[in-house]
């Protein structure tokens, strides 16, 4: 009988922790399933973040590193820098890629290192129990922002794939979201775009995934990715941010 | 090999290309700022990368993935930058990463002043950053040790995949000296299977990691390194002892203070007041065995520990002495470097009983 699906090579047998509904495992699977169709598992480094996915290096089948708060950026820049033919990439959250990480992901992309980044954003530190985010919207409530965000006080929801998309180092930098089938889809084309304009040596890639935290959200799975579709997409728009000749 | 004429800092980055370092993160700061000059210019001549990062958080993140990657590399700052690395220190001793880290020290605390001192002799042997861990700390007193240091350092790094840091100060990072770089035995090192070089599996899957969430892993971690450090000690501990057979006073110091106490053992000959040297080289792991020796001798009376800091060494000697004999201190900080004749001084007050 043939195998119609099944776990890509590039994800360990460890099973996820994350909450249900969450969509980390979504995205974790996306990339294991664009290094395997790109053959790039035995040749890919993988760096991960302080966050929820700190145990990435649990789940991704090839060799990994696991950096300091914000730094995996400067964390693979080291890596690249030794080994220029290998894939490397970091996942980050929005706390750790925006917040403290902001200086190590700005150098990065303005270096135009031959990395990608896969930045989760879903508006809220998700491992430290639901404290306010860059990427947190206005209004929003979190433990940290229990009157919810104001831009008086907590300043503004920060669009970093924007930002990050006037830098003469980026190849290639797209916003998408994993709230429905056709939209993963559309997440994984990008990832794989990404990985490949890497090994093209284009430059600087990353992709940024509007993502759910139903457990710090306080919402269900399935009203989380309502949430993500009516209050996240508006804010922050999806598409191709900047991608270069 | 002749000798060369070499300012300190440069002869640093010489002996590392010589001893094989390809990979030099950093960021500037006064006086350490030839390091990097040096590495941006030869680096790139031998097939190396030197890489200006946008902080010093940021170079030793960057020296973390390298040296995880499987490189030989280093980086160099003065004591704010240090300051600022002590993070990424912590995670590079937690996942038991190899690499050479170079403390040109100056004057502090805060921004403090950019004229040589020893200030940061505690945040240097006794962890600087947070969680059970210690640096290897190798300290010159010329600029011959110091190629000499840095070249066996990045061999030491490599043996025990433990950091290693040079504590150097302004003076010995801005004086030249004719220095010889001499052909070395190197040590048979390990290969570094652990390294993330890509995945084939024929090897373990390699994870480069200090996150150890179970308690009872992490404590075994933590005692594994430890039981590594006791073969740190019981090997690389280094010092030296000069003139101290018959001195009534040892006096003790390391780096440049060291050199300046030579001058006072001569200028005490001469009045006949004998005085000796105890010069520890390796200041993590601190000589303690040595100055037990010394301590017991009946023509030994008392010891004194000479710094450029309100005293931070002297601690160490004190412990290491016991209460045996008396343990005093005389210091300059803030950039001021002790005069001889103040320190000989100070030797004579021990002697007539005024401190």
């Amino acid at each position: 009988m043939a195998i119609v699906f099944k776990k890509p090579e590039s994800l360990t047998d460890n099973p996820f922790h994350y909450c249900p509904g969450c969509t980390h495992g979504i995205v974790h699977r996306l990339i294991a399933e664009v290094m395997d169709e790109l053959n790039i598992r035995q040749d890919t480094i993988g760096v991960a973040p302080v966050g929820c996915a700190v145990f990435a290096y649990d789940y991704f089948n090839c060799d990994m590193q696991e950096a300091a708060h914000g730094r995996a950026p400067a964390v693979a820049t080291g890596i690249k820098r030794v080994h220029p033919d290998k894939v490397v990439f970091t996942y980050q959250g929005d706390g750790d890629l925006a917040s403290i990480g902001a200086a190590e992901i700005v150098h990065a992309a303005n270096r135009g290192e031959k990395i990608t980044t896969i930045f989760i954003n879903n508006a809220i530190y998700g491992m430290t129990g639901g404290q306010m985010a860059p990427t947190t919207l206005l209004g929003q409530v979190t433990v940290t922002s229990p009157y919810g965000r104001q831009a008086e006080t907590e300043g503004y929801p920060i669009r970093m794939s924007e930002m990050l998309a006037t830098l003469a180092g980026v190849a290639y930098i797209e916003r998408v979201s994993v709230h429905d089938i056709k939209h993963i889809n559309q997440a994984k084309k990008a990832i794989r775009k990404a990985f490949e304009y890497q090994i093209a040596g284009k430059g600087f890639t990353m992709v940024e995934v509007l993502s759910t935290c139903p457990t710090n959200w306080g919402m269900t799975p399935v009203e989380s990715l309502e949430w993500v579709k009516d209050r996240m997409i508006p804010y922050y728009p999806l598409g191709v941010k900047k991608e270069a000749e | 090999m002749s000798k060369v004429l070499m300012k300190g800092n440069e002869a640093i980055a010489e002996a590392a290309i010589q001893a094989g370092c390809r990979y030099f993160f950093g960021y500037p700061i006064t006086p350490q700022n030839e390091i990097p000059a040096y590495m941006a210019k030869r680096l790139p001549m031998v097939g190396g990368c030197f890489l200006q990062a946008e902080s010093e958080v940021a170079a030793i993140n960057m020296v973390y993935g390298a040296a995880g990657a499987g490189a030989r590399v280093m980086t160099s700052s003065s004591s704010p930058g240090i300051s600022l690395k002590q993070e990424g220190i912590s995670y590079i001793a937690g996942a038991e990463l190899p690499c050479l880290i170079v403390n040109i020290v100056r004057g502090g605390p805060g921004l403090g002043g950019i004229q040589p001192a020893q200030s940061d002799y505690f945040q240097a042997v006794k962890g600087g950053g947070h969680g059970d861990y210690h640096l290897i700390v190798l300290a010159p007193s010329t600029i011959q040790e110091m190629v000499d240091l840095v070249q066996e350092g990045f061999d030491i790094a490599d043996q025990y995949r433990n950091p290693v840091m040079i504590l150097g100060d302004g003076m010995l990072g801005q004086m030249m000296e004719p220095v010889e770089f001499k052909e070395r035995k190197p040590r048979q090192l390990p290969p570094k299977d652990w390294a993330t070089t890509g995945w084939k599996g024929d090897r373990p899957r390699a994870v480069i990691n200090s996150l150890f969430i179970d308690p009872q892993v992490l404590e075994e971690h933590v005692q594994r390194i430890y039981k590594k450090y006791e073969a740190i000690k019981a090997n690389e501990t280094k010092v030296e002892c000069y003139n101290c057979e018959d001195a009534e006073i040892i006096v003790s110091a390391y780096g440049t203070t060291a050199r300046i106490v030579r001058s006072v053992i001569e200028l005490a000959a001469k009045e006949g007041i004998k005085v000796g040297l105890i010069r520890p080289i390796t200041l993590w792991p601190f000589p303690a065995d040595t100055f037990s020796s010394w301590v017991e001798r009946d023509h030994v009376k008392a010891f004194l520990t000479v710094e450029m800091s309100m005293g931070q060494m002297v601690e160490d000697v004190t412990l290491s002495v016991g209460g045996r004999k008396p343990s005093y201190f005389y210091g300059r900080t803030g950039g001021m470097v002790p005069n001889p004749f103040d320190i000989l001084d100070e030797i004579k007050k021990i002697r007539g009983g005024n401190r």
